[in-house]
């Protein structure tokens, strides 16, 4: 029965293709069976929504009369400092980036209430942001100062790249220490209080395709509300960690970098973030279409959160040690399920991702693709699989002597 | 018939030196519990209350209020959820020490129970999105 994307594609173009969620597609295929619902169904859409830290939007604003050179000097935008190691007018704007006189952690935990992610949801949403930039000056760029407000459609190019995000699974934080702690992954209550996780579980998109089969470099999805591509395997792609028997990986393991036009997207789905104690970052929101081009795909589709399992780390020792040890191993449906038993103690779970908004973004793929407007891509390179041998290596340090 | 509110009072700093509150239990045999209280820049007194007893009391008891020249607001005036804000993640849920966030095993949208928040604030920073707000 084995379809190919171009088949895909021209149902999609005369509006006959059926498209369904990885939520939806687990009840169709247990009520019709593998084989059937393979037949049946064209494409299954994914989603997630979640603070995603490896994210970042280049800027190219277009030259000044007379011209300045920022490549080497200083950029902020809304005094958020944007790199400047690129030529005269491109910057990049990190979603991790912080004012100059933010005052962080010296008052424990720091709010980190304005940041890079801050910027870029303003810059989306149509706001005028504020750019102050210093050079050294040249012959050919000789301005060394440069004060103007930048609005989102005025500039030549805005691209988010995003260097890692949708990660398929995470780590489960806990805390057993006898403090509150602060982390990417939110507050953290002493003596295992709660435990937070921070993926859509069975609407993730890399959960969905666990070897890759179908995801790769050149595959068109959802970015930030609009249209983006997979640009690369995300850093810290790791496809070698323990995996179910369904092959479902257990830990962190694969990740995808991502490229799109920002002045299609929507605030909506880029959100400014904070996490307190730990810093600022940017809430994204990701659809990937995995076309059903065998029965072996569709099987893989029909993950369920009863089926995935993560590692529950603790915050407080193994995770900032860079020890391997974990607590316990949980099912995303016990996770969901509010309460998590744990060293003998009920301990009370947290999403730090939003299941609402992953499905929604999953309907809304869905709404594109069944309309003729958004047609599959077919990946022009693989992403690494197992196969690769690519492993996640820590830092070699070599102490300056 | 009974009733219960939480209630935000808000003292003009003429009268933040005189006993007002004791007043409830005394002359209308209201009980209250104090969730928060404290002195503004500006000088005024600010109480957050769960007041309880009796309806035909609790009516006397506020009028008591207004007329002494106390502003009273309900809770749930003051402690909102940005809508356009909130993700629905639900960071908040394990956060909040009174159990003011629920998440909709079905949905998986996250309600805030307004009638439950004790106005303890924690929720204000640990909401990735911010989108928790106090408008005392």
């Amino acid at each position: 029965m084995a379809k190919t994307i171009e088949e895909i594609n021209e149902k999609i173009k005369k509006g006959t293709a059926v498209v369904v969620t990885a939520e939806e597609i687990i009840g169709i295929a247990r009520d019709k069976g593998i084989k059937k619902a393979a037949q049946e169904v064209d494409v299954v859409t994914t989603g997630t929504f979640g603070p995603m830290c490896s994210s970042g939007a280049f800027l190219n604003i277009g030259h000044a009369k007379p011209r300045i050179k920022l490549g080497g000097g200083r950029t902020y935008l809304n005094d958020v400092p944007a790199y400047a190691g690129l030529a005269a007018v491109d910057i990049f704007i990190g979603a991790n980036a912080l004012p100059d006189d933010d005052p962080r952690n010296k008052v424990h935990p720091g709010e980190f209430n304005y940041g890079g992610g801050h910027v870029i949801e303003e810059l989306v949403a149509g706001k005028d942001i504020r750019l102050v930039a210093t050079a050294y000056g040249t012959d050919c760029y000789p301005r060394k100062r440069l004060e103007t407000w930048i609005n989102i459609k005025d500039i030549n190019e805005a691209i988010l790249f995003n260097i890692r995000n949708a990660y398929q699974n995470y780590n489960v934080a806990a805390n057993t220490s006898d403090k509150t702690i602060y982390t990417y992954m939110g507050v953290l209550r002493a003596n295992l209080g709660n435990i937070n996780y921070a993926t859509a579980g069975q609407l993730s998109p890399l959960l969905n395709d666990p070897y890759y089969k179908t995801i790769g470099i050149g595959t068109k999805i959802l970015l930030g509300g609009g249209i983006g591509f997979v640009a690369w395997h995300g850093t810290q792609h790791n496809p070698n960690v323990l995996r179910t028997e369904k092959g479902v990986p257990k830990r962190g393991a694969g990740a995808l970098a991502v490229i799109g036009d920002l002045k299609q997207m929507s605030p909506r789905w880029l959100l400014g973030t904070s996490m307190l104690g730990y810093g600022c970052t940017l809430t994204v929101g990701i659809g990937v279409p995995i076309p059903i081009l065998s029965e072996e795909i569709l099987g893989y589709t029909t993950v369920t959160d009863e089926e995935i399992l993560a590692a529950i780390v603790d915050y407080s020792n193994a995770y900032p040690n860079l020890k391997a040890d974990i607590l316990g191993e949980v099912s995303y449906a016990q996770l969901k399920s509010g309460k998590v038993k744990l060293k003998g103690k009920e301990v009370p779970t947290a999403s730090l991702s939003s299941y609402p908004r992953a499905v929604e973004i999953a309907n809304v793929l869905k709404e594109w693709i069944k309309s003729g407007k958004f047609l599959l891509t077919k990946p022009v390179a693989p992403l690494p699989g197992v196969e690769s041998g690519i492993t996640i290596k820590p830092l070699k340090e070599r102490p300056l002597e | 018939m009974a009733v219960s509110r939480r209630i935000v009072l808000h003292f003009p700093k003429r009268i933040v030196e005189r006993a007002i509150v004791c007043r409830l239990a005394k002359d209308y045999d209201l009980e209250f519990n104090i969730l928060k209280a404290f002195v503004t820049p500006e000088e005024e007194g600010l109480l957050v209350l769960e007041l309880s007893g009796e309806q035909k009391e609790y009516d006397k008891g506020i009028k008591y209020l207004t007329e002494t020249g106390v502003r009273i607001e309900s809770l749930s005036q003051n402690f909102i959820r940005n809508e356009e804000r909130c993700t629905h993640c639900g960071a908040c849920v394990t956060i909040c020490p009174s159990g003011a966030f629920e998440v909709d095993p079905k949905t998986r949208l996250v309600n805030f129970l307004n009638e439950k928040c004790v106005a303890c604030g924690l929720c204000i920073k640990a909401c990735p999105p911010r989108a928790m707000e106090v408008h005392f």
